[in-house]
């Protein structure tokens, strides 16, 4: 799986380049002063192409998730079952309307940044609290993953999926 | 910028009934065709022709979607010696079929032609397959798919799981529920000589077969398929000479619903999906309601598809689609049945295409290739349903196509019978 940001992509460029130094930033609005993810050139609330990027913890709980068997990338067959989760920010969260976050993606993994083995895949689900940590991919490309925060109170037992 | 729940609905209703579909036509639902989608899609567009009674000089306008296959309008239109008037080509995906009902009303509206054809060709099994599998899950990743593809996020199944976990999550649907619509388009299919699956499943049968990615098995999956459908949509008089009982189409929507057409945004809970936005437009504009519509063609590329947007579409309450797809509603015989040809879980995969084609169908009252055949040779309708029995639906006056492409992207399309 080659993976690339292209010149001309001077959002993803920007988003990276903070990746790179293990630092998670978003695009702030410069009008309504709302943040997203992912990074476009327009603010999907207002319209404004005022932007500027701002850091943000990388904390929150698992919205929802999938366990994936079947692996369409190559580069992921080797790790199946492996967790792609969807993750509330706790920054943001229930603006600008109730049912909002900033929602962003990882997989699960180790705190070294590693995909997590099934035995830690089976622990996850909806409720989780997770930390975010950064995988280095190639050079220069780091990817924000998502590990179990060990710090956080966790719910008694996460939603699972009941047919396992 | 307002959400699309704050902006006008309100549509002229003067389309209404004002356009027909009167020609059908595709290609068998095969794994391997054996030619180009250019000769498929050039097969199903000539005989939609041939359905509809007319000639290739009749038909002056052509629509066609594709994502990265198929082929385009004009190599089709000059292989069947079509001389057209307008035609587009058009990015697109499963909601594309009802999108474009609207799009062909609006030239002919417009006086840019007065009969349009619409087709999708795809070698969806044996070329590129909308799973990404094959030369689709080298491509280089880039832009956007950074957020997505990086992760072994990418096909279609892992994009829309996390819809379906949600919805579990937050109103406690079963497997079990969602595998009930596996089991009766199967039931469907039997009765459909055309269908790539014509075994009947069960329940059972889908929770036991092995897990793609959760909560989707296997059988969970539609199947992928080559083939080609084409529709000819043209103005409800000129449809008043022509063969068949006329589909009239009482209302098409489509509707974009959240900032962001991606999974990660939302305008609303995430295991809400466009049919809600859309069905906003729908039925006003159609002047009928859910109560109304006597057969459903969901786009159902996954069982769980089919229950977001019968729910979605307020054919159920919010949260009871599990219960709406498992208690015998749907299955032929029930009160509304859906996907009377096995959609794309059984009969095939056309992007959204045969459910319409289905539907018309039903709407003409023909729907009888599979009744049994009576001693004078001649088709008999039992209503039994039973295997090897009909799948006309008695009495079929109204249906509704739900078009999907993803939760944040909706198309549908209501017809009557003339």
């Amino acid at each position: 799986m080659s993976l690339r940001v292209d010149d001309l992509d001077n959002e993803n460029v920007a988003y990276f380049k903070h990746c790179a130094e293990h630092s998670f930033h978003l695009q702030q609005c410069g009008d309504c002063k709302l943040r997203r993810y992912p990074p476009t050139t327009a603010c999907p609330w207002c319209m404004s192409r005022e932007a500027g990027w701002v850091p943000v913890e990388g904390k929150g709980a698992v919205h929802s998730y999938t366990e994936v068997h079947h692996a369409i990338q190559p580069a992921f067959r080797e790790y199946t079952p492996y967790l792609i989760l969807l993750v509330d920010l706790d920054t943001q969260k229930g603006e600008p309307t109730a049912d909002e976050a900033l929602r962003v993606v990882g997989n699960l993994v180790t705190p070294d940044g590693k995909l997590a083995p099934p035995e830690l895949v089976r622990t996850v689900g909806i409720g989780t609290r997770v930390r975010m940590v950064f995988s280095d991919v190639s050079p220069g490309l780091s990817l924000p993953q998502w590990t179990i925060d060990e710090s956080a109170a966790q719910p008694d037992k996460p939603w699972r999926y009941p047919q396992e | 910028m307002p959400l699309p729940t704050d902006t006008d609905v309100s549509t002229p209703k003067h389309l209404r009934d004002k356009y027909a579909i009167v020609g059908v036509g595709e290609t068998p639902y095969t794994r391997g065709s054996g030619m180009t989608t250019r000769a498929l899609g050039t097969w199903a567009v000539r005989n939609a022709v041939l359905d509809a009674g007319l000639t290739a000089a009749d038909v002056d306008g052509m629509l066609s979607y594709q994502s990265g296959d198929s082929t385009f309008a004009p190599f089709i239109a000059g292989d069947l010696g079509m001389r057209l008037n307008f035609y587009m080509d058009v990015f697109g995906g499963g909601s594309s079929t009802e999108a474009l009902m609207g799009m062909a009303m609006g030239v002919i509206e417009a006086g840019l032609c007065r009969t349009v054809v619409i087709f999708r060709a795809m070698n969806g099994y044996s070329q590129v397959r909308i799973g990404g599998t094959g030369a689709r899950s080298a491509a280089p990743v880039s832009g956007d798919t950074l957020h997505s593809r990086a992760y072994g996020w990418q096909s279609a199944g892992q994009m829309f799981s996390f819809t379906f976990m949600r919805h579990m999550y937050d109103y406690g649907t079963t497997p079990a529920q969602v595998a009930a619509v596996r089991a009766t388009h199967s039931a469907h299919a039997s009765n459909n000589p055309k269908a790539y699956y014509k075994q009947r499943v069960t329940v059972e049968d889908v929770l036991a077969s092995r897990i793609i990615c959760k909560p989707l098995h296997l059988l969970d999956c539609c199947v992928e398929t080559d083939n080609a459908t084409a529709i000819i949509v043209t103005s409800a008089e000129r449809a008043k000479d022509l063969r068949h009982p006329r589909a009239l189409i009482r209302a098409v929507a489509g509707r974009v619903c959240k900032p962001r057409a991606d999974m990660h945004y939302q305008a609303g809970p995430i295991s809400t999906v466009a049919g809600r936005y859309a069905r906003e437009i729908l039925w006003p504009n159609a002047g009928v309601g859910p109560q109304d519509v006597d057969v459903t063609g969901s786009y159902d590329a996954f069982t769980f598809t089919t229950m977001l947007q019968l729910e979605d579409y307020g054919f159920c309450k919010k949260g009871e689609g599990g219960g709406y797809v498992s208690d015998g509603t749907i299955r032929l015989g029930g009160r509304r049945p859906n996907n009377t040809s096995g959609g794309h879980l059984c009969e095939g995969y056309t992007h959204g295409m045969n459910m319409v084609i289905e539907n018309v169908r039903q709407l003409r009252h023909d729907v009888d290739d599979s009744c049994p055949v009576g001693p004078d040779g001649r088709r008999r309708h039992t209503y039994d349903y039973s295997e090897g029995g009909c799948r006309q639906v008695k009495s079929c006056e109204v249906t509704a196509n739900l078009g999907w492409a993803n939760p944040g992207t909706g198309s549908a399309m209501v017809m009557r019978r003339d």
